[in-house]
């Protein structure tokens, strides 16, 4: 396209069907403790 | 629902409800501010005419062209379609946990929200039977799952150096005989660090918090020790050797910037030249009576300290360098699913807070607060009620994350500080609103940097 590029895959909707498995860290467990950020954490289901 | 906004150059677009990240020039810009779904075959003359005034009518109907087929895609404009996954909330297992090894603590930081260590709930250790009640209570309460998380927390968890080495001992038995994996964290503020804890540490901890807030003049004003002195010295020196024997394993050092520091990009580069590559500093959360506290009219500055940080950690990047601020991480393709994200941390349903004398509480931020203490560990008692409050907690229970474009990526914020500044863990804590939303901005920013080249 000329107008706009699309950087990512754009999979949210996907996870949703697929998700839910709980393996995962707590969100608040690795280094903030004084907020919550969630989309900078992994997925961990077939890890 | 879309987001769109400038920085460092670029025109960036955000599609909430698939994810999708685009580069828009300045055209695409202007143009989505006249035109929405249900689209029509062509581009409104209305439109075009209006816009001809700056661009070419030909490039205005082609552009819109591109915004149709990205809508057909389903990655423009793309219906918000989770809420039904939301009504499913139930309870979970409970799989992470705070455990408040030391209701004391050595420094005596003036931001605390622990009271400088007791909560308020008076100087206090945990016990080896309380903490091994604790461990038991997680392993039954964990259900189906496999991992399971604990962070040594205070106050200071070293001053309770030898019942954390027992629970850790005793956590790795129960661990093998009920198939579980423990992942241990420490929070600590590095004083009383020497190399047999270190070495301990370093074996034990998948990851380790090391509080530093940066220069040492901004470290000192805040994180003093009882006597008033400070601990930058002491501290920065006790974290190399920890972070110089770790390996490749997970660190952080952890700061918080207030009113004081608002330039506190210099204080994440000065830890960066200090040899960590692992850093995250955030907003101190105070009432905004104090001195320090961060109040709404800071907001225009930090903002462009959050660009100006962006800028210069992408020169590190640029110098073929690696160093990971934790609010900038953001994995636009592998992150968490859907499920995850509407949800958040979890909070008094996957994870809770356990003091030393074993009451439970939702989080770490909600000790001592009476109304949510949710049960005691010597009388067995756990509130259930409360934890469905806490599971039906979700973004689309929060009137003002609903609408919010943020909230696949924050999750309805943290519900310690919605409840402590706004009165209910489902109203929005506006500044830390406005903090995330410019971070995020900048995530996704520095993801197109990276990405720009590459992208089709």
């Amino acid at each position: 396209m000329k107008h706009i590029k699309t950087i990512n895959k754009a999979n949210l909707k996907k996870t949703a069907e697929k998700g839910g498995c709980g393996k995962c860290q707590a969100s608040c467990q690795s280094a903030c403790k004084t907020s919550c950020t969630v989309a900078n954490q992994k997925c961990e289901k077939d890890a | 629902m879309i987001h769109k906004f400038k920085l460092s150059g670029f025109n960036i677009l955000l599609d909430v409800n698939s994810g999708g990240v685009h580069i828009i020039d300045d055209l695409t810009y202007d143009l989505l501010d006249n035109v929405e779904p249900p689209f029509e075959k062509d581009c409104p003359q209305e439109v075009v005419n209006k816009l001809s005034k700056l661009y070419d009518p030909n490039d205005i109907k082609e552009c819109y062209d591109e915004i149709v087929e990205l809508y057909n895609e389903k990655i423009l404009f793309s219906e918000d379609d989770y809420e039904k996954f939301a009504k499913y909330s139930v309870p979970s297992p409970v799989k992470a946990m705070c455990l408040h090894i030391a209701h004391d603590c050595n420094l005596r930081c003036k931001y605390c929200f622990a009271s400088t260590g007791d909560f308020g709930v008076g100087r206090k250790l945990m016990t080896y039977e309380t903490g091994k009640k604790a461990i038991d209570f997680l392993i039954e309460k964990s259900a189906d799952r496999q991992n399971l998380e604990l962070d040594f927390f205070g106050g200071e968890p070293l001053m309770n150096w030898e019942v954390v080495k027992q629970i850790v001992l005793y956590a790795r038995k129960r661990e093998k005989e009920c198939g579980k994996k423990f992942r241990f964290t420490v929070t600590t503020n590095g004083l009383l660090l020497d190399d047999e804890k270190i070495d301990f540490i370093n074996k034990e901890m998948s990851n380790v918090v090391l509080s530093i807030d940066g220069r040492k003049e901004v470290n000192d004003r805040m994180r003093v020790r009882v006597d008033g002195s400070g601990s930058y010295d002491k501290i920065t020196e006790n974290f190399r050797r920890l972070v110089e024997k770790r390996g490749d394993k997970e660190y952080y050092v952890r700061g918080t910037y207030t009113k004081y520091n608002l330039d506190f990009s210099e204080d994440v580069m000065h830890l960066y030249e200090l040899g960590f590559d692992q850093i995250s500093v955030e907003p101190v959360m105070a009432d905004p009576k104090e001195p320090y506290a961060i109040t709404e009219s800071d907001l225009p500055r930090i903002f462009r300290e959050y660009e100006i940080l962006a800028d210069k950690l992408q020169k590190v990047y640029e110098e073929g360098k690696f160093v990971n601020f934790f609010h900038f991480m953001i994995d636009l393709d592998q992150g968490p699913c859907a499920i995850k994200r509407l949800r958040g941390c979890g909070c008094g349903n996957e994870y809770v807070a356990i003091t030393p004398d074993g009451d439970i509480y939702p989080c770490h931020q909600f000790v001592g607060i009476e109304k949510f203490k949710m049960g005691n560990l010597d009388n067995g008692t756990f509130d259930l009620d409360m934890k469905a409050y806490f599971a039906a907690s979700h973004i689309y229970s929060k009137p003002e994350c609903k609408k919010c474009w943020a909230k696949f990526y924050c999750s309805g914020g943290c519900n310690a500080n919605n409840f402590l500044y706004e009165g209910d863990i489902h109203n929005a804590h506006k500044l830390s609103c406005e903090i995330q939303k410019k971070r995020l901005e900048c995530s996704i920013m520095l993801k197109a940097l990276r990405l720009a080249d590459k992208a089709e």
